[in-house]
């Protein structure tokens, strides 16, 4: 692995450098099919450009069939896009979407464990490049919101008729919203942030 | 409308637990990378000199001022688990410091969803 010399190391821009008292982070992921506007969503609310950390996996796979008892492993590396929100001086939000390779996402230790909760983007001409990530925040008990990516050709469904296709249950909130926008984008964090304190318990 | 349906999935207590996920590792110890989220956040405690590696210097030099771990590993084009693994070394010798990230506890914590509300507000 190249390391350039430490001289060439760009930093943050003046502008991104953050006040020393942001000592407290939290971390929301937006997850979706390939192709449906997750590193759009990062881009358009982040108070950054968005930068790209990765990381390599390996899965060690137990033999089953005709290998059996052999241990593979195979390594794949795994890019992740990522957004900054300075909500006040202490509390930094940063927003984590992926380019694509959705069953890799679930591995990355730490991506998902400790992040407040999830956003499912989803594009209503492929509900089905969506299933399978919905399912598996559902298996970790992520707690998520639905984002329909208004793109201007894509038939309109009833709210309805798109939580049934996804077996959401009723509390799940749904919301519309064009990713491009930040307002928008910001309307569907809003949504997370008050679905979460509907679920948080008074303290008694 | 018609075309494919999902079907809920129940949450697994196997997946939901973190300790069953797994990640390459290379030779480094699990204890000590655990620590380290992607937006734990690093400030240098020293400023870089001659002799530091290169990456160690590139790091303290990045982290003069508060910096996540994701935002290093981006900037200095490393692997994530290769920046844990340099991180380490630099909160063993207290040449940095960090500071775990808030993360979703079983009971979600209502004054930290309002603070993000606000901060969002102002967007």
């Amino acid at each position: 692995m190249d390391f350039r010399s430490s001289d060439t190391i760009t930093g943050p821009r003046t502008e991104d450098v953050l006040p020393t008292t942001a000592t407290a982070a939290v971390k929301v992921v937006i997850v979706g099919g390939f192709g449906v506007g997750k590193t759009t969503m990062v881009g358009s609310v982040s108070e950054i450009r968005p930068l790209t950390t990765e990381e390599t996996m390996t899965q060690a796979g137990v033999g089953v069939d005709d290998n059996a008892g052999v241990e593979t492993k195979t390594a794949t590396t795994v890019a992740m896009d990522f957004g900054r929100i300075s909500l006040s001086e202490e509390l930094i939000l940063y927003l984590f979407g992926t380019p694509g390779q959705e069953r890799f996402w679930f591995l990355w230790n730490g991506l998902f464990e400790g992040a407040l909760g999830a956003v499912v983007l989803i594009d209503t001409r492929r509900l089905e490049v969506s299933f399978d990530v919905i399912g598996r925040l559902e298996e970790r008990g992520v707690p998520f919101v639905v984002a329909v990516n208004t793109f201007p050709d894509a038939p309109h469904h009833p709210v309805e008729a798109l939580r049934r296709a996804l077996d959401l249950p009723d509390e799940v909130p749904m919301i519309d919203c064009d990713a491009r926008l930040r307002a928008s984008s910001r309307d569907v964090l809003m949504t997370l942030m008050r679905y979460l304190h509907s679920l948080a318990v008074p303290l008694a | 409308m018609s075309g494919p349906r999902r079907e809920r999935r129940k949450t697994d207590p196997a997946l939901s637990d973190p300790e069953r996920l797994y990640v390459i590792t290379g030779d480094l110890d699990d204890s000590e990378r655990a620590a380290l989220d992607l937006v734990t956040m690093v400030v240098a405690q020293a400023e870089p000199s001659p002799t530091f590696q290169p990456e160690q210097a590139a790091i303290l030099r990045l982290c003069q001022a508060p910096l996540s771990v994701a935002e290093i590993s981006a900037y200095l084009s490393l692997p994530f688990s290769v920046v844990t693994s340099l991180l380490s070394d630099l909160l063993a010798t207290e040449l940095i410091e960090s500071r775990a990230p808030i993360v979703r506890a079983t009971l979600p914590d209502r004054s930290l969803l309002e603070a993000v509300m606000h901060g969002l507000q102002k967007l």
